[in-house]
């Protein structure tokens, strides 16, 4: 690393840890950033580095809360009586518990995510292209739907965990750094998997699968690794949302497919698919546009941030990454050379 | 006995109506370079992609190392050691020569974990050695999608090298290459198939080129094996240049 | 558990029930073959998979579902809805299709994805969150014994998706952009050689696309809800039409199109309502796997 990567590291590392402290009143907004981060990352993952453009990423999300509630109320009591009495009386948790369900509940999320994927990935990963993402997004939304008809878990009514038992402050501070934990242990371990012999050859799943099968690179395997650890991440995430939303239900929160299931995608396309970089600038840009201009809109956001998918996909598709790429290829050490293809043609 | 490596047998393989492989039948010794060559449109490729598991084969049975091979999969008979180069020459087009080499490690000789690993010391060595082998060591670094196309089937050549087949299926490995260039070729892949020990089978339309190269040669016409035989065999073989003939 | 056994045995003990089912199915079936055949065409022509697809028709729905409010007779709302979406269809290709088309085929995808977010909002702002229907005020048929209830509106809805269908078929066999339409989707550079403009061909395509949507949504709203969210499971249901048949085969899709409603309706009768999404994205997977099973048998996959 050269000391320019150094200083630029601990520069953001130092803001990561101050942030919450100097802007106390944007706890939940500054927490919501590392979730984008996150599931930006993952999702390039497999969208950019792997080519398989996943719009179901969102049921590990989803998944992982609901494993990461089931699994801290089933600690203590009942799941089933515990969601039909909708909070009334028995929901007394203490310290111990709260904190230790939360740790198991947030790792079980995310093993069993893994899991999930594998069993899915085993089964859509011959599909390509726009059926691979039309047949994920088809499992977010078969997932979302089956959830809120299912009453053990809470159905429609979703579910409710126990409150964070500090003072509310507190608690923000305690899922913000949560939260920036797991963004940076994602950043760091996509940074080491991307120099690794497996980076390269997912590269190659995108490039040319084919070609990558006729060498004997486990294709198979690989996918279901790499979307594997990614749903692992994103279920954490998943269950640290749980707790920090207190209340949760399937189709708005959960499985909400046409809101933090498709921003994912469109903060990797700002920022540069394919990149190391990319997704943490567009998560960045993405999350800042939408809470600067959030209230201007009168009502209208929504149909703002589908727009801004669409400008996004039509006229920016490369993102800031790959303008820089384009316009400062020296910064990436490409080289550049005009008598490439002379001689012996 | 000889020691037979590739066992074709009666494999047949037609698409809707066209019969590009009829009830062909041919082997290729171990460590050796067997030739295959046919007009345009004799169902060569197609028996390269049957051997290779691309489709499946509407009958007959095709034996790598014993082992019948004709149910399996692309990945699973590339995983024996049974390695192809495409006649479009396909490389990875948006990375780099160095790039390319080392993704075309043999993974298929990794577990997992290994797979994990940065590359080592010795596989940048090793991609060195092999493009300089082909002849592409001064543009390493270069995006090889930018390359020319015979330099592209020079870089497809060092790939299917870095993979350590046992065995090299080349569909026509001169193609687009310079003339001047030929014999220099001729004479890699002559080391490759003594000095690395690779089993090269080799698909060409260039005589001159398959006559230097192999020991052993096949024909196909219409889907059918013609004729087999030495190089001197073949080239005085009558049915041999009849079909040549009709062909043109 | 118990209560979708007991819907299963109810199917044996009173076999008309399923008599019932199935006309419901194939008469919702009907219009959703309509969509879908709007997704192949689209697609075969210009290689632009439309998840706003589901959207025109919903926004077809409240095309007709405000004339009807503002006094009109509900039967003008399928030519308004066909009239209003074709312009709604022309503006969409000229801004955003039209710069999608050379590109991948993710990024159609996710730029009508966009599309379709989008317009599930505004219809929101524009018209509520609550279901709405058209209630066209004819009587109900019954028959054996009131087992079986058909709804005179649901037939006339029918017989108009035939109409529409029969209208769109004669178009595409008979007229000259018909012509040039299947002469592009063939194959577009040729036809550029011959003189046919196609982009024009695109733009006409798309809106014929958006405006037989709009009229099947016309219908939908007069024989069962919408809702501005319900998009997107119209969508998914065109997609598994498609994919079932396959392009270019008008009677697969057709059948597709009948049978994914019979089997929708099965499974509302089987699992209960609240299942209604649930099924129809459950036969996309389902259809998925299927074909993909077909595709490794050749040892291909599913591009
Ligand atoms: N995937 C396919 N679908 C349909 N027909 C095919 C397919 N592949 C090959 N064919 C047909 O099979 C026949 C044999 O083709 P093949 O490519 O094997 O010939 P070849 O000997 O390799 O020719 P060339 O010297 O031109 O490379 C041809 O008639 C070709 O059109
Ligand atoms: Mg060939």
């Amino acid at each position: 690393m050269g000391n320019n990567k150094i200083i630029l590291y601990a520069a953001i590392l130092a803001i990561t840890v101050i942030a919450p402290f100097v802007f106390p009143a944007f706890g939940t907004q500054l927490a919501t950033l590392w979730l984008m981060i996150i599931v930006a990352l993952t999702w390039d993952m497999t969208g950019g580095q792997m080519g398989y453009n996943s719009l179901g990423n969102i049921f590990f999300y989803g998944t992982g809360m609901y494993v990461a509630a089931a699994v801290t109320i089933g600690m203590v009591y009942d799941v089933g009586e515990y969601t039909s009495a909708h909070g009334g009386g028995i929901t007394s948790f203490t310290d111990q518990q709260y904190f230790t369900g939360m740790f198991v509940g947030i790792l079980a999320a995310g093993v069993f995510c893994s899991v999930c994927a594998v069993v899915i990935g085993y089964l859509t990963f011959g599909l390509r292209g726009p059926y691979f993402a039309i047949g994920t997004l088809g499992v977010a939304i078969a997932a979302g739907e089956l959830v809120s008809n299912w009453d053990w878990i809470g159905g429609g009514q979703g579910i409710a965990l126990p409150v964070y038992p500090g003072d509310l402050d507190e608690g923000k501070v305690f899922f913000y750094f949560l939260f920036a934990l797991t963004g940076v242990a994602v950043f760091l371990f996509c940074r080491w998997l991307y120099q690794t012999r497996f980076g390269a050859a997912i590269n190659a799943i995108r490039d040319d699968e084919e070609k990558a099968d006729a060498m004997g690179i486990h294709t198979l395997r690989y996918k279901l690794v790499t979307w594997s650890m990614a749903a692992f991440f994103v279920g954490i995430a998943g269950g640290i949302s749980a707790f920090q939303l207190i209340h949760f239900e399937p189709l708005e929160t959960a499985y909400q497919t046409i809101n933090l299931g498709i921003f994912m995608v469109v903060c990797v396309l700002l920022g540069g698919k394919g990149t190391l970089w990319g997704p943490v600038i567009g998560a960045s840009l993405f999350h800042v546009f939408k809470e600067v201009t959030w209230n201007y809109f009168l009502g209208w956001q929504w149909v703002a941030l589908g727009a801004l998918i669409v400008v996004t996909v039509v006229y920016f598709k490369d993102g800031v990454m790959g303008y820089l790429l384009h316009t400062k290829p020296e910064w990436f050490g490409v080289k550049i050379d005009q008598k490439a293809s002379e001689e012996t043609s | 006995m000889s020691d037979v490596i590739i066992d074709v047998q009666g494999v047949s393989k037609s698409f809707g109506g066209v019969k590009a492989n009829t009830n062909v039948s041919m082997q290729v010794e171990r460590g050796g370079i067997t030739g295959l060559i046919g007009p345009n449109g004799s169902g060569k490729t197609t028996l390269f992609n049957s051997i290779v598991g691309y489709h499946p084969i509407d009958g007959g049975s095709i034996k790598f190392e014993g082992q019948e091979i004709s149910k399996l999969p692309v990945q699973k008979i590339a995983r024996l050691g049974l390695l192809r180069t495409f006649q479009q020459t396909r490389i990875y087009g948006a990375m780099n020569g160095v790039e390319n080499m080392l993704i075309s490690l043999p993974h298929r000789k990794m577990s997992l974990l290994d797979a994990l690993k940065k590359n080592t010391r010795e596989d940048y060595e090793r991609a060195d050695q092999l493009l300089e082998f082909v002849g592409l060591y001064e543009k390493r670094f270069l995006k090889s999608g930018d390359l020319s196309f015979g330099q592209q089937k020079l870089l497809e050549f060092a790939m299917a090298l870095m993979n350590e087949p046992t065995c090299l299926l080349l569909d026509e490995p001169t193609a687009g290459i310079n003339p001047t260039l030929i014999n220099g070729l001729i004479d890699r892949l002559k080391r490759a198939n003594e000095e690395f020990g690779i089993t090269l089978f080799v698909i060409e339309h260039n005589m001159r080129v398959i006559m230097n190269l192999a020991e052993s040669i096949y024909c196909l016409a219409h889907g059918e094996m013609l004729a087999q035989g030495t190089p001197d065999e073949i080239q005085n073989d009558q049915k041999v240049i009849d079909a040549y003939l009709g062909a043109h | 558990m118990d209560q979708i056994l007991g819907n299963i045995g109810l199917l044996f003990e009173f076999p008309i029930v399923n008599f019932k089912i199935v006309i419901d199915g194939i008469m919702i079936g009907a219009l959703f073959a309509l969509a879908a055949y709007g997704l192949a065409l689209v697609w075969g022509v210009m290689n632009v998979k439309n998840l706003a697809q589901g959207d025109f028709v919903i926004a077809g729905g409240y095309v007709s579902w405000w004339l009807v409010q503002h006094g009109f007779p509900a039967l003008l709302g399928v030519p308004a809805a066909f009239i209003v979406m074709w312009g709604i269809g022309w503006v969409v290709y000229k801004l955003v299709i039209s710069r999608v088309i050379e590109r991948d085929l993710f990024t159609s995808l996710l730029a009508t994805f966009g599309l379709a977010i989008m317009m599930a909002q505004i219809l929101n702002l524009l018209f509520g969150s609550d279901t709405q229907s058209v209630d066209l005020g004819y009587e109900t048929l019954y028959f054996a014994d009131g087992l079986i209830d058909i709804p005179i509106a649901k037939l006339i809805g029918v017989i108009m998706a035939a109409i529409l269908a029969a209208g769109v078929i004669i178009f595409m066999k008979s007229s000259r952009m018909g012509q040039a339409i299947r002469a592009t989707a063939q194959d577009a550079r040729a036809a550029r050689v011959l003189g046919i403009d196609t982009e024009k061909v695109y733009a006409f395509t798309f809106s014929l696309n958006a405006a037989i949507c709009g009229a099947a949504g016309a219908i939908i709203v007069m024989v069962w809800v919408i809702q501005p969210f319900y998009g997107i499971t119209h969508s998914i249901r065109a997609f598994v039409i498609v994919t079932a048949a396959g392009l270019g085969n008008l009677p697969g899709v057709i059948a597709a199109g009948l049978g994914i409603g019979a089997l929708e309706q099965y499974g509302a009768h089987i699992f209960g309502i609240g299942y209604q999404q649930a099924i129809a994205v459950m036969l996309l997977l389902l259809v998925l796997l299927i074909r993909l099973i077909q595709q490794l048998r050749v040892r291909q996959v599913l591009k």
